[in-house]
This record gives structure tokens, C-alpha cells and sequence, in this order.
């Protein structure tokens, strides 16, 4: 994996509130707080790992980043430029940059399209093939994802989930991206296949540098493929370490029982963990608890967690985590 | 030795459909005894859930019949028993939960009814006392504020207490034996983690058995004593958990356990993968259901199917080959 620093994507205090309308007049009454101020790098060649529950806001960060969503404040910088200032053309032409694999390769294909539609879209939308070289460059593209070229003519429904998750890998790949959002890509999938397209995933990493952000709430699997993670919970990071360092000391509690709860397959193992199960459910984020997000549910919260948000703060280089009670 | 209560023996189950007849379950028998829980593994289409629902006679015919097979309980075959009859055992004696348990709760009736309802069907309780026992169940669950919770409807329930309300309904009648198919597959991992504990706690507290089925075989490891592991429709592998982790011996079991990554891993490998997909089963096959995907796969298993043979004490094994050195079972 490429080890340097140039940063690929900033994104700063990103916040993206979701407007709740009631009533006849439909009055604003309130807002979803889904990404609620974020901010952290990703460098060129990596694999950010974003862990959390559902609910947690991980997918519309994601998504915000993309700019599928008007970002409510903050800023996105990608290569140097402010995404969220661009406009029209400038805006598409960086969209052929960034890419994005979805979580439900049953809903994200356009059952009416052939395969060969479907990964050549994005090279007719971009104007950057025409005619017969769409076709050897769809053709190439099923090679790379390990699917026969043969295949462009048949529809989705013929296909099988990880089949039809290598289409979708092979769409994103179609304009050469630097950076790719992988939004969940293995979780509709059953094991054994898990595992088929995860290798993919590295293969075309290294093939080609590209750039993860990984989304999963499987932990397992991302401790696997990330260099980094990032653990969110209520639309705000709680922590961002190197993955080594955060699996093996964890310092907020709510990565901590988040570990704790991951089963491991070895009935030794299991039994030998100490584990911190967390009483309830997470909060709405339409009406977030006070101060620290988590202290609902935190077993060691204090008074003074209900007062102040915590900084996310650099606790030691590189490790980063947003909780009063850690020094 | 605790006594078996539930025996299934050579089950076989079929679909009609319009491209032909599909060979769910061909020809699965296990056991469970008093106070086990035995974890049912396997990916999607694999049987698992088909098994179970045989069992219970919840199939729907047509398009699906059990067409081959027996399943013993408390000294009857639940298989050869009228609708009549086996609804006295189902939620009574043997309950289910299922995996998503918005989808297992009526949307418009209050959880309150939805839980005294076999309260009063199958243990005659009056309505007074089937409120009382239902608001007893809630709390055993974990939910706070019980009584006042029971007017409330499905939707004002999280995921998480949903599925507890799904186990406070299976648990209402004290059955024996308790299935659970993929109970905490939708639910969140602190969540899963909660449910895990609390059908643990229940489990020693009432002394029933579980049959709990996944795909995950990490929730597995830590519940269950006994596992089965099946594929295409037939038990592959079956041996006591601890057995089976340190000593997979089904290429298939064996390919599963290698594609997790661990949590608690030493340094970081490649995944391995099985390639190819699980079998679509149109004639009940007469090879080994693994053989197209199997790197081990020789001549034999391409002829005939293998049957489940012991290889260690209380570990049975359906492979011609030897996956410790590569050669043929003697």
C-alpha cells in the first residue's frame, strides 16, 4: 500500500442536517442532525475504514462527500478544490474522479439495462469513448472485475449478488477514479462470496492506487481491509486511529464496546474476552443528547459529559478521539 | 447422557416451480437433546431455514412438500401429525423466532394482543391474566415500563426491542424447544450482542433447547454446543463446537472458517475465497454437492455422494477425501 501523505480528500466540519416539516404550512420544526461536523483527511493510496451503527450517519457522510447531498456547512476538498463551491461543469468533470460502490447490488442496477449499458453509461455520459470503443473498453472492464466479456449482453436478474457487485465494481471503475466510496459493498453478500469481492477490492487497490473509504459496520472485515479507521456514532466521529492502534487500544468507550460485542469464530477465544454490553439503543438524531453524543449509554460518564461536546483531539499522533474522560 | 427430544430422520423437502422442481433438503437427520443449543450454520439456499420449517410443518404446499422423513418429538412424528394437531405443539411446545421481526409483527394490533393471543389459545388464560403473564414476559425480556408498553404498537418499538418482544412471545407458553432462524442478522452488533445475552440467560433460567441458525459463524461459536453445517441441502459436517473450530475437516467448513477475517488476528493475510457459487439444486444431486467448487475434488466425488461418517468421537463428516493430506477416506 502507498505509504505517503499526500492528502487526496479534506473535509472539514462537514455537517448535513436533514429539515423535519409538519403541519399544513409545512413549517420547518426541526432537523435530522445526520452528519454533524466531521473532519478528517484521507491520503492518496489508502483505505479509510468508517465504522458504526446504522443510524450513525456513516452512509450520508459519504454521500455528502459526493455531493449527492448540499452539504448543510463545511467544506469537501478534493485534490486542492473545494467540491462544495463547484458548480456545473467544473463539479462533473470532478465527478468522474470520485466513484461510488453501493451496498445492495439487487437495487443499484437498472434492471432494464444489459451489463454492457450499464458499465458503458458512464463513458457515453463523460463523452469519453464513442461506438465500438465503448464496447473494448466494457469488455476490458468485465476482464479486470474477473467476469466474461461475454456477459455485457445479458441483464441483471441473471446474475448473482456478487456477480451483480462486480458490475458495480466495474461501472465505478469505467472513467479510471482515483478515490472510490465503497458504501457497505459485502454486506448483502453471504460469506463465501465476501470474500471473493473483498480480494477484488485489494487487487484493484494496488492495480491501479486507487483510494477506499470503506464503509461497514462489520468490523472484522474492515479491520481487514483498512490502513485507517474511523469510528462514527450520532453524526460525529468519536475516534480515527491506524487500524493496528485502534483494534488493539481502543480509548473511547464506545469503541471499546463496539470490539467487545464482535463475536469472533473460535468458541476459546470467545469465551476467554471480556465483554461490555451497552444497555439501550442509540438516540434519535433528530433530538441528540447533550454534550457527548454517546453518554446515554456510556457506562463511565460523568456530570460534565452532559455539559460540553468533547473536541475531537489529537491524542497521540495520528490517534485521534473525542471524549472528556481520556488523557 | 440427556434424554433426545426432538429426532429428524431423512427429511426431504421440494419446491415446484415453473422451471422445475428444486431439491431444498435432501435427506437430513439430526437429533437434539434436553437443554442443548445446537447451531444450524450455512449460506443462503442452503437449507437451513427450509429444515426447520419442515419440521414444524410451516411449508408452504403447494409449492413446497416434504416428501421424505420423520420428526420425532416427545415420542410422536410431528410430520405425520393433522394441522389441528401440530398447531397444539407449535408456539406451545415448540416456538420460532424469526429474523425480522418487523415482518413477524402484526402492524396494526398493539403488542399487548399480539402477546396475550397464545396466552389464551394455548394455556386458556382469561384476558386479565394473559395481560398479567404478558406484561411478566416483557420484563423478563428487559423492557422497562412493561405495562404501559404493552399499548403500544409495533412501529414505536426499536429493532432491537422488537426481537425481544418476538422471544417474550416464543417463551409465553415455556416451550421445550426454542428455534431460532437468524434472529440478530438485521439487528445491529452492540444489539446482537444483548439478544445473544439475553436468550442465554433465559436459556439456563428455563432449561429449554435451542436450535439456533446463522450464517455468521462467529455468533455461533459462542452460543452453541453442538454444530451442524450444511450445504446444497445436506448436513456436511457436524461435530461439538469446540471440536469443529480447532479442527474443521469439510473443505467447505474448512473454506468458511478461512474466508472470516478475525478480529483477533495475528497480522494481516489474504482472504481466502471459495469461488464459483452454491448450487441451484433441480434433481437431487448424486455427486458431492461441493465438487465444482472443492479444490480437493477427485474422481469419486464426482460419481457419488458422500455419506455422514464419523472421523472423531462425536464428529461427523460427509467427504471422500482426507482434507488433512490431501488423499482419499479410507
Amino acid at each position: 500500500m502507498n505509504a505517503n501523505n499526500e492528502v487526496l480528500l479534506r473535509v472539514e466540519d462537514l455537517k448535513m442536517h436533514f429539515p423535519i416539516y409538519r403541519g399544513v404550512f409545512q413549517r420547518q420544526v426541526g432537523a435530522v442532525r445526520a452528519v454533524d461536523g466531521v473532519t478528517f483527511d484521507v491520503y492518496r493510496g489508502e483505505t479509510l475504514g468508517l465504522v458504526g451503527e446504522s443510524g450513525c450517519g456513516k452512509s450520508t457522510t459519504g454521500r455528502t462527500i459526493l455531493q449527492l447531498y448540499k452539504p448543510t456547512a463545511g467544506n469537501v476538498y478534493f485534490e486542492g478544490k473545494n467540491l462544495v463551491k463547484l458548480k456545473g461543469e467544473e463539479m462533473r468533470q470532478m465527478r468522474r474522479k470520485m466513484q461510488m460502490i453501493f451496498q445492495d447490488p439487487y437495487a443499484s442496477l437498472n434492471p432494464r439495462m444489459t451489463v454492457g449499458q450499464l458499465v458503458g453509461e458512464p463513458l457515453m455520459v463523460h463523452n469519453v469513448a464513442s461506438g465500438a470503443e465503448i464496447a473494448e473498453r466494457v469488455a476490458h472492464l468485465l476482464e479486470l472485475v474477473n467476469l466474461n466479456p461475454a456477459f455485457a449482453s445479458r441483464y441483471p436478474h441473471e446474475f448473482s449478488g456478487g456477480q451483480r457487485q462486480r458490475i458495480g465494481v466495474a461501472r465505478a471503475l469505467a472513467l479510471n477514479p482515483s478515490f472510490i466510496i465503497c458504501d457497505e459493498p459485502i454486506s448483502a453478500l453471504d460469506v463465501s462470496i465476501q470474500a471473493q469481492v473483498v480480494n477484488l477490492l485489494e487487487d484493484l487497490q494496488e492495480q491501479f492506487n486507487l483510494t477506499y473509504l470503506f464503509i461497514a459496520h462489520d468490523l472484522s472485515m474492515v479491520r481487514h481491509i483498512s490502513k485507517r479507521v474511523a469510528v462514527m456514532y450520532l453524526g460525529v466521529f468519536v475516534e480515527l486511529a491506524d487500524r493496528d492502534e485502534l483494534y488493539a487500544n481502543p480509548l473511547h468507550p464506545y469503541t471499546q464496546a463496539l470490539l467487545s460485542a464482535v463475536p469472533i469464530p473460535d468458541p476459546i477465544a470467545d469465551a476467554k474476552r471480556k465483554r461490555t454490553i451497552l444497555e439501550g439503543d442509540v438516540p434519535s438524531p433528530a433530538n441528540p443528547p447533550s454534550g457527548c453524543r454517546f453518554r446515554t449509554r456510556c457506562p463511565i460518564a460523568q456530570p460534565q459529559c452532559a455539559e460540553s461536546r468533547p473536541e475531537f483531539r489529537e491524542i497521540q499522533p495520528g490517534h485521534f478521539v473525542a471524549c472528556h474522560l481520556v488523557n | 447422557m440427556p434424554d433426545t427430544i426432538l429426532d429428524v430422520q431423512g427429511l426431504e423437502t421440494v419446491f415446484k416451480t415453473p422451471d422445475g422442481t428444486i431439491h431444498a433438503v435432501n435427506g437430513v437427520s439430526f437429533n437434539l437433546k434436553e437443554g442443548e443449543t445446537l447451531g444450524v450454520v450455512g449460506e443462503s439456499g442452503c437449507g437451513k431455514s427450509v429444515t426447520m420449517l419442515s419440521v414444524l410443518g410451516l411449508i408452504p404446499n403447494p409449492p413446497g412438500k416434504v416428501i421424505a422423513g420423520s420428526a420425532k418429538f416427545a415420542g410422536r412424528d410431528l410430520l405425520k401429525m393433522s394441522n389441528d394437531e401440530i398447531r397444539q405443539v407449535r408456539g406451545a411446545q415448540i416456538s420460532m423466532i424469526f429474523q425480522d421481526p418487523m415482518t413477524s409483527l402484526n402492524p396494526v394490533l398493539t403488542i399487548g394482543r399480539q402477546l396475550e393471543e397464545p396466552l389464551m389459545l394455548h394455556l386458556g388464560m382469561s384476558k386479565k391474566q394473559a395481560s398479567e403473564r404478558a406484561a411478566e414476559l416483557l420484563s423478563m425480556v428487559g423492557i422497562p415500563n412493561a405495562k404501559e408498553r404493552l399499548k403500544d404498537y409495533p412501529h414505536q418499538y426499536s429493532g432491537g426491542m422488537r426481537q425481544r418482544v418476538m422471544i417474550a412471545m416464543a417463551l409465553s407458553c415455556s416451550p421445550q424447544i426454542l428455534i431460532a432462524d437468524e434472529p440478530t442478522t438485521a439487528l445491529d452488533v452492540t444489539i446482537q450482542a444483548q439478544i445473544m445475552d439475553l436468550v442465554k440467560r433465559l436459556r439456563q433460567e428455563l432449561g429449554m433447547a435451542v436450535i439456533w441458525i446463522t450464517h455468521d459463524l462467529g455468533v455461533v461459536a459462542g452460543l452453541a454446543q453442538r454444530v451442524i453445517v450444511m450445504y446444497g441441502g445436506f448436513i456436511i459436517e457436524e461435530a461439538q463446537v469446540h471440536e469443529l473450530y480447532a479442527n474443521p475437516t469439510h473443505p467447505y467448513t474448512i473454506g468458511l472458517l478461512g474466508s472470516l477475517p478475525r478480529l483477533d488476528a495475528k497480522e494481516r493475510t489474504r482472504l481466502y475465497s471459495i469461488e464459483g457459487l452454491p448450487p441451484v439444486l433441480y434433481q437431487k444431486p448424486n455427486a458431492c454437492p461441493f465438487a465444482p467448487r472443492c479444490k480437493w475434488a477427485m474422481e469419486r466425488c464426482w460419481k457419488e455422494n458422500p455419506a455422514l461418517e464419523p472421523v472423531a468421537p462425536e464428529h461427523r463428516v460427509a467427504c471422500w477425501v482426507d482434507t488433512k493430506t490431501g488423499r482419499p477416506r479410507s
